[in-house]
This record gives C-alpha cells, structure tokens and sequence, in this order.
C-alpha cells in the first residue's frame, strides 16, 4: 500500500483522474468546482497526461463534448456545479438513456437566486429522476476512492456516474490521501473497450427518435440498466476492499446497533454529525447516525436494514422542495418505509444551506428535537433548520 | 493555394460516386430540398464518416426506431449542441489515434448537419466555441429558414417579408420585419480555413465544396440553401427551379471563403427581378410592391458588398 501525502481535495480528486488514464476532459469554470479542473488542464500541458483537454464555451457544451466523445469510446471526465449542473440539464438525461459511460464530479454547491457559491445539495437534487448512478463522499479519501470506482461502475454498467463532493467543505481541504498504486489500478480497471460505439468500420445509429411505441420500452431497459447497477456496486466495492483494506457501503452506519434515534445525512457533514453521536452516547442516549453514499440507484434493501429498531429517524436535507412533503431525501426515505414494515417516526429538516454552518450543537439539538418527536408527531411534513427570526 | 487542396479532384457526372450513404425510404415530405444536400454531401464524403444531426426535420424524417437512413455511424443528442458532440467525436479519434486505440491512418470525416435554427439561433454559441477552438470537422448549416420541424416558426434566418406562424402576414405587421442574419460573415469572422456558400440545384459545386472541406485540415462551414416546399408554400416539382432562382436573382450567391479570400463561384452580372423568385413562394404572396422593391434594393445592395469583399480579398 501506498503511503498518505497531505493533498488539497480537487488536487487530490484531479490526479485520481489522472490515474484512470482518462482520454478526453471537458469541463467549464465553475466555482466550487475550479481547482479540479485546472489542475487536470496542468497535468495536460505538462504532458504528465495524454489526453484531449477541451476548453469548452459552457457546461451544456462540456457535457456535449463528453457525450460525443464516450459515444466515440473514449474514457472521459467532466466537472461542475450549481448553474453549471443546470446548464447541463437536459444532456444528464440524455447521457443516461445513451447508456454512456461518463464520470462526472459535482463539487455541490446552491443553486441561483439568491446568487451562492457555498455548499449545499440543491444543484445535485434537481437531477435525482436524469438516470445516472449517484455517489456522495464523506472526506477526501472517499473523494479520490470514488473515482477510480466510478469509472469501474461506469464502464460494467454502460451508465453515467456523478461523484458528489461538498464544495469547499470538501474540495478545498487538505486532507491526508492515500492514493491506489497504477498496477493495482490497472488490475482494478480495465482498458474500455465499447461494443457499440461511432466507427465508420461498423456504422450505427445512437439517438433515432423515440415513437411513441418504443418510448416506453426505451425506459423501462434503462431502468433496468440501473437497477442492474446496484450488485455490479456491491461488487466493485467488494474488489475495492480485497485490493486495498478500503471497505464501502451504501449505506454507512455509525453506532446503530442499538441506536433508538438516528439521524441520516449525506455528504460531509456527517462527520460532524458523528461528533454529536459520540457526546450523546457518552450521556447515555441510544442514538445513531445513517449515511447514504449511495443515492440511485436508491440502497432500498440496505437502507431498510441499517434504520434496525430506530423508533424516530431525523432527516437532515440539504435542499429544499418547496412546499412538497419534504426536502428530497425525507420525501424518498418516507416513501423508502413505506413499502416495508418498519414505520419509525420521520423528522425533516432542512438545513446548512447556502454553506451555513451545522455544528454539533446543532446536530444535538436535532437529535433532541427526533426524540420529542416520539412523544408528539411533529406538526410539519419538513422544517427549514435555523431560520433567523 | 491551400496545400491540401493541391490534391483535390472535383467530381464530374463521370467519376460521381454511385454508392449512397443516405438510404431511400425517409419520412420526409415530397420534394425536401433540406434532405437532398444530406444525400449529396454523404456521397462526396464516403463511408469513412461520423455524421452528427441536431434535432430538426432531418433528425426525425431519417430515424424512426427501428428504421435509419444512415449508411455511416450517425448520433443526435439535442437542438442546440451538434457543435460541442462534434468537437467531442473529434477530440476523442485524435487521442484514441494517439494511444494506438483506433487505426491511425483511417482518416475519418465529422460532419454535423444542422438547421437554420440550430446554428443562426440556439447553437449559435455552441457553434463559435468549436469554430474557435478549431476541431477539424465540417459543419453543414442546411437553411431552410425558419423552423421547420416545429411547424415553421421564424429564425434569424428568415428573410425579410416572409411569413412564418410566429411572422405571420398580418394586417398590419406583414410577415418577417428583420433582415436575414449574415451567418457566413459571422463564421468567417472566426478566421476558420473554410467557409462556403452551396446550393443543391448546383449539385457538383456543392459536392465539389463538401470534399474540399474534407480535405482541409481545421473548421470548414458550409451554408445550404435549402427549399422547403411545406414551409415555404412552393409546388415540391418547382424545388430546384426555385433553388435556382435564389443564384439567379442574386438572393443567395455562391461563394467561397478560403483562409479569408474570397471566391465568388457564380457572378450574376444579369440578375433575375427577386420578384421571380418570391412568386414561386407562398410565404412571400402578400408582399406589397414597396416591399418587393426594398427586398430587391437590398439584395442588390448585399451582392455589391460580397463583390467588393471578392475584388479586396482576391484568392491568388
Ligand atoms: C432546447 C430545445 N428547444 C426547442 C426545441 C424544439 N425544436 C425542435 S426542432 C426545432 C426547430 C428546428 O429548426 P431548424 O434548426 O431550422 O431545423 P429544420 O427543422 O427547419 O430543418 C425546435 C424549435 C428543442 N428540441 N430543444
Ligand atoms: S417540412 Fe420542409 S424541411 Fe422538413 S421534411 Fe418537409 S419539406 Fe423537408
Ligand atoms: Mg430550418
């Protein structure tokens, strides 16, 4: 095993990209997302990298050139954010039901207006229904293990990854990263190789129009193709391990075999989180913590088994869904519980928006506010945490 | 001279290919002259082709699942982006080339065919962007001046007077109030190595300017007219005679531009009144004389300015 070198993040996360030997790099300027980008733009003109850096107008010609580039059968890397993401829309969409095998890294920040750069999960959550598998890293070694897993994921499931990294919280930290050495790598991924891709030696047609008799059928087998994506996860990460001690889940749990309340977060945060965890069990309290790092496909089977015997779970999201049932996550978790037998009481909060800060007293307060839940069923589907008066 | 042009042949009736790339049995409607530049220019590039469609009538007469008319590897993802999957398609033979992935003396040619829409208005950025960062392919702007696939709502494109749904001939405002946008001078503004003019009616010149564009190294863009009988209300039997007239009269001249000197391919030195070409179109019925003799002031007035662009930048 290699040794750990203190590296900023997008650094980090940059020269992982670098390592998976990726042939064509497209990608805009985008604040949280920058340094990623300028460093693999560096490694280009170094020549420490071969490979096509394409200095695009716009996100939605970044992805673009990505989509043309895989459909060609090229290894490719794009990254962005808030507007960005947005920007890029309807190609998320598009890139999926192609069935094309893009890595894309969102460096998670707020979504306009109010104009923001800091973190949040608003950009991500408006692409929860485009298709593509959703990883969400916790640290910087997760960020960089997340890479060289997407592209394996990527590349078996013929479907495109997007790795959520918590802007600045997480892309502009300098964390201790152990990096996996280019001959493991190189046993862990394999060379792409696309069965069907734009050859003239073998013509084919990608992206005829979708009558109404097949439009149907074209989404149910990329549905399917998604739902096929979750043991092909399991088994990259079962790899992963085997090579390098390194072991994932879907979902992380932290204290929850006993736990009577938990929390569930995404993202970085949770490290906070578990800090709250640790000062709540020195005082006695049954309390737990639920990630996900897996957010579609959606970890039903192992989400249902990590809640055990909570009787109260909190929810924290970190966007909003205005006036819906919840934030995203607490509308999906419901729905989640639902089709099992497992009916703890639900509370969503809405909170760290914008970068705003979620302390541990904050966490604990949330953790409080779960276990008055068990008492008294909270009057609001969702409550936006924190909100100045 | 362009060195690479040194080796150019031009296509005659004789050594036309016979092979067609573009299979019989679309949806298009009886007489598409937006089709045929797609068929010509197929066969002046050959099988060694990635060909890449914006949403638009060619995209969806030439693919309904599971049928295609697409003999060489084809790929449409939206409206507005043919420019950037292009430049992606481009990007990626260059490095799977380099890394011993893909043949690499198989030269292979990326054309886009786009519609008037596609590159006068929603990817007119997308366009600049690859014309700028200078990707060798070949982007086919087929004009037929408005939308067509949605119905035939206005463009940039549209010329002044016509009616569209979205200008229509009202009672007070009567059809198209703008004039034409001058997408070729804008491309040429990007001192790409090629830019042309073609038009279907003149068949060989079109061919002869898709295979030069082929053989160039760097952007090429080629701008086609191209009839529309269901939009533009003419008989699908006058197409071509209408193509013809848009040379005659002056309303579209043929031209090249080749690392900024400028070629006039056809001078018109007697035009036809434009007054013959508008008859033919229903689009144009409702002109008023004023109208007409505006279009036809300024028509002239635009073929001067080409003339004197061809007269200050000679091609030796
Ligand atoms: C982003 C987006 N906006 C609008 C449309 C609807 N749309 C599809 S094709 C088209 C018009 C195409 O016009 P043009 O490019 O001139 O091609 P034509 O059909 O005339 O050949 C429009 C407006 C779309 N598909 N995508
Ligand atoms: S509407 Fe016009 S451009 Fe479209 S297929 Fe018909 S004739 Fe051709
Ligand atoms: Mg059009």
């Amino acid at each position: 095993m290699g040794k750990k070198v203190a590296k900023e993040v997008s650094i980090a996360v940059a020269e992982a990209v670098a390592q998976c030997n990726v042939d064509v790099i497209s990608a805009y300027p985008i604040t949280p997302q920058t340094h990623i980008v300028e460093h693999l733009s560096e490694l280009v003109a170094n020549g420490e990298l071969d490979a096509e850096f394409v200095p695009v107008e716009s996100e939605h010609a970044a992805l673009s050139v990505c989509i043309g580039a895989a459909a060609t059968g090229a290894r490719v890397f794009t990254s962005t954010a808030s507007q960005g993401l947005l920007l890029m829309y309807e190609n998320l969409f598009i890139a999926s039901n192609y069935r094309l095998p893009i890595v894309m890294v969102i460096a998670n920040r707020s979504i306009s207006g109010p104009i923001s750069i800091w973190n949040d999960h608003s950009d991500v959550m408006t692409t929860r229904d485009a298709g593509w598998i959703q990883l969400f890293a916790e640290n910087g070694q997760e960020a960089v293990d997340l890479i060289y897993q997407a592209y394996r994921i990527a590349e078996k499931c013929l479907l495109p990854v997007a790795v959520n990294l918590d802007g600045f919280t997480l892309t502009h930290v300098v964390e201790p990263i152990e990096f996996i050495d280019d001959e493991l790598l190189k046993k862990y991924l394999p060379p792409l190789k696309m069965k069907y891709k734009l050859d003239p030696r073998n013509p084919i047609t990608i992206g005829a129009i979708g009558i109404p008799e097949i439009y149907t059928e074209s989404k149910k087998a990329q549905d399917e193709a998604l739902k096929a994506s979750y043991p092909v996860i399991l088994r990259a990460w079962r790899e992963f391990a085997r090579l390098t001690g390194r072991k994932y889940n879907p979902v992380e749990t932290y204290y929850m075999e006993d736990a009577e309340v938990a929390l569930l977060i995404m993202g970085s945060l949770a490290e906070t989180a578990m800090n709250a965890v640790d000062y709540l069990r020195e005082k006695g309290k049954r309390v737990g913590l639920l990630r996900f790092r897996l957010w579609r496909p959606f970890p039903q089977r192992e989400f249902i088994k990590a809640i055990g015997k909570v009787k109260a779970l909190g929810v924290v999201d970190r966007a909003v869904s205005h006036c819906s049932t919840g934030g995203p996550v607490g509308i999906e978790v419901r729905s989640a519980l639902y089709q099992s037998n497992k009916r703890p009481r639900v509370v969503n909060f809405i909170a760290g928006l914008s970068g705003r800060d979620v302390t541990v007293e904050d966490f604990v307060e949330m953790f409080e506010r779960t276990y008055q839940a068990l008492k008294e069923k909270p009057k609001a589907a969702y409550e936006i945490y924190g909100v100045k008066e | 001279m362009r060195k690479e042009l040194k080796r150019f042949k031009g296509f005659t009736l004789k050594n036309m290919p016979r092979e067609e790339f573009f299979a019989p049995g679309h949806r298009a409607c009886q007489g598409c002259g937006t089709v045929l530049p797609v068929r010509l220019a197929l066969k002046a590039l050959g099988p060694d082709t990635i060909a890449v469609s914006a949403t638009g009538c060619i995209e969806i007469i030439s693919s309904p699942f599971p049928y295609t008319s697409w003999r060489v590897p084809w790929i449409h993802v939206a409206f507005e982006n043919s420019a950037s999957v292009a430049s992606g398609i481009e990007a990626a033979l260059k490095v799977l080339k380099r890394k011993g992935r893909f043949p690499k003396r198989k030269k292979v040619n990326i054309v886009v065919f786009a519609g008037d829409g596609a590159t006068f208005d929603i990817g007119l950025q997308f366009l600049s962007g690859a014309l700028e960062r200078g990707h060798n392919l070949i982007y086919i702007c087929l004009d037929n001046e408005a939308y067509m696939n949605t119905g035939v709502q206005r463009s940039a494109a549209t010329p002044y007077g016509a009616h569209t749904t979205t200008s229509p001939a009202g009672k007070v405002i009567k059809g198209q109030v703008t004039w034409k946008k001058n997408l070729p001078a804008i491309v040429a503004a990007h001192n790409i190595p090629y830019v042309a003019t073609a038009n279907p009616a003149f068949y060989l010149d079109l061919m002869n300017k898709v295979k030069k564009a082929s053989l160039i190294e760097g952007p090429c863009y080629i701008h086609v007219f191209s009839v529309c009988p269901t939009g533009w209300g003419c008989k699908p039997e006058d197409v071509i005679k209408v193509a013809k007239l848009a040379v005659e009269t002056r309303v579209f001249p043929l031209y090249e531009v080749i690392d900024g000197k400028y070629i006039l391919n056809r001078k018109v030195d007697k035009p036809k009144p434009v007054e013959e070409y508008l008859k033919l179109q229903r689009r144009f019925r409702h002109l008023t004389p004023e109208q007409i003799e505006y279009i036809q002031k300024r028509v002239n007035e635009e073929y001067e300015k080409l003339v004197k662009l061809c007269e200050c930048f000679p091609a030796s």
